[in-house]
């Protein structure tokens, strides 16, 4: 017998500091899709998704594009009624499919979060600027034409950097994180 | 006066300014003094989350420890950094485990977090530590007949932190109220923006952004005022975007609610960045500035 854990284990697992109940909880009601304000572009609803997480369908669950959908709105983590954490297991998800480099091809998602935490790690503040390569070179020409034309009138009006802002204490503030994360990867 | 440790957050340095501006001049009337905290750095918004739990809450917690040293409560006017703070002081508070992990990061920047800070949105500033016999004795330009839709949008209200009402909250109407204008029922009050799904998702973001614009025409509203820069942005900026993706021809103006209370206050319209916005609300407002 091996002791490998389930793939709904491994889940929880990632849900380290939130509270909230177990995946297996969940009676399937529905409360979650129904109040989800994006559930209509997801491949699965929230509620499909812990239906399949319980099932242990990892790659059905990976190969979807419903967790890096959720907008982080939260609504439907007031509203469960078994008051499972919903959105934080979007974020596990996130995390596990960037940790496992097992997602969706063509979601701007993934590489979209590792460019901002890049920056902040090299900065630590946001500069939009520096953004736009992570996801300007998947929209299609009318997508990129009104981004640049959106980003040319905030610089009009004075709203968009053009220096980028730094922190003072970089070097001590690169060790702190070093101390979580091997810096190598993130450089 | 009250002093709170402030924390713009990077919208507000540049995209944001006028929150920011805004925020400083209406408090400042109400004998508020924010006090920008030291070499600050980013919330991570919601993608530190993405990557690494321990890494959100170290980062997070560098802001708190640098405003703990203040001894003042610290005041987030982004619902984005409020969340982020919020949550991570929380568990922090209950678990000493991480709390441990997170302080041993901090050494390395000279800092150490004890647990002691309390973090508020502005809004809650306005709507719980001020009163609204207060904001009303500062209003000199009533706001009479402006229709406002209150757009809580999620992350001052979501998840829920007590027993707190998630679903119907009023303080929003009762600052509205006490500036003169005329709140309006607007019932995605609650629902998203989008958020960052604007550059993720593009199309489920731009019709999140109709609905919400469509419904604020329904409610018959003149302008939209909101407290949070993702959801300004999100609104207003990528308007034109929906009318292109949708055929719609929205021009709906909208405010920063501090704007809104500055504009009562008789603050001039340019010390609330008035001017920056994409759709000019001054046709709507025209009464009120002009008197």
């Amino acid at each position: 017998m091996s002791d490998t854990i389930t793939f709904g284990q491994e889940i929880s697992n990632l849900l380290y500091a939130t509270e909230g109940e177990p995946l297996r909880t969940c009676i399937q009601c529905g409360t979650c899709s129904g109040t989800c304000p994006v559930a209509g572009y997801m491949d699965y609803t929230p509620r499909q998704i812990i239906a399949l997480i319980n099932q242990g369908k990892k790659d059905q669950v990976l190969d979807s594009n419903t967790f890096w959908y959720c907008a982080s709105c939260y609504y439907c983590t007031v509203r469960c009624p078994q008051e499972i954490n919903i959105t934080e297991l979007m974020y596990a998800l996130k995390r596990y499919s960037i940790w496992q480099n097992h997602y969706k091809e063509g979601l701007i998602g993934p590489t979209f979060s590792e460019a901002f935490v890049k920056m902040i790690v090299r900065g630590g503040r946001s500069y939009e600027p520096i953004l736009a390569p992570a996801y300007i070179f998947s929209f299609g020409l009318r997508e990129l034409l009104q981004e640049v034309t959106g980003a040319t009138e905030l610089l009009l009006k004075g709203r968009l950097p053009i220096i980028p802002a730094r922190i003072k204490r970089l070097d001590s503030f690169k060790r702190m994180i070093g101390r979580i994360i091997p810096m190598g990867g993130l450089e | 006066m009250k002093e709170y440790a402030y924390f713009p957050g990077c919208s507000l340095e540049k995209m944001a300014v006028s929150y920011h501006r805004s925020a400083i001049e209406t408090t400042k009337k109400l004998g508020i003094k924010l006090k920008e905290l030291e070499d600050w750095n980013c919330c991570g918004a919601t993608t530190y989350f993405y990557i690494d739990e321990l890494l959100a809450y170290t980062l997070c917690a560098r802001n708190l420890a640098i405003a703990e040293k203040t001894g003042l409560d610290v005041v987030a006017p982004c619902s984005a950094c409020y969340k982020n703070m919020y949550f991570t002081a929380a568990h922090l508070k209950k678990d000493p485990d991480l709390a441990e992990h997170v302080n041993f990061a901090l050494e390395e920047d000279n800092l150490h977090y004890n647990g002691n800070v309390k973090i508020k949105h502005l809004i809650e500033v306005f709507a719980q530590d001020v009163s609204a016999e207060e904001i009303k004795s500062k209003v000199s330009h009533p706001l009479e007949g402006i229709r406002v839709a209150p757009y809580y949008g999620c992350q001052i209200v979501r998840p829920q932190k007590e027993k707190e009402d998630v679903e119907q909250p009023q303080f929003f109407e009762g600052i509205l109220s006490a500036i003169g204008a005329t709140p309006v029922n607007y019932p995605l009050k609650m629902r998203c923006c989008g958020g960052s799904l604007i550059i993720s998702s593009r199309t489920a973001a731009l019709s999140m952004v109709r609905n919400l614009l469509q419904c604020a025409v329904d409610s018959q509203a003149t302008v939209i005022a909101t407290a949070c820069p993702m959801c300004q942005v999100n609104l207003e900026v990528y308007q034109q975007q929906v009318n292109l993706e949708f055929g719609t021809n929205f021009s709906f103006p909208v405010m920063y609610f501090t704007q809104l209370i500055g504009l009562a206050f008789g603050i001039p319209p340019k010390k609330l960045g008035i001017g920056k916005e994409f759709v000019s609300f001054a046709p709507s407002l025209l009464p009120v500035l002009q008197e």
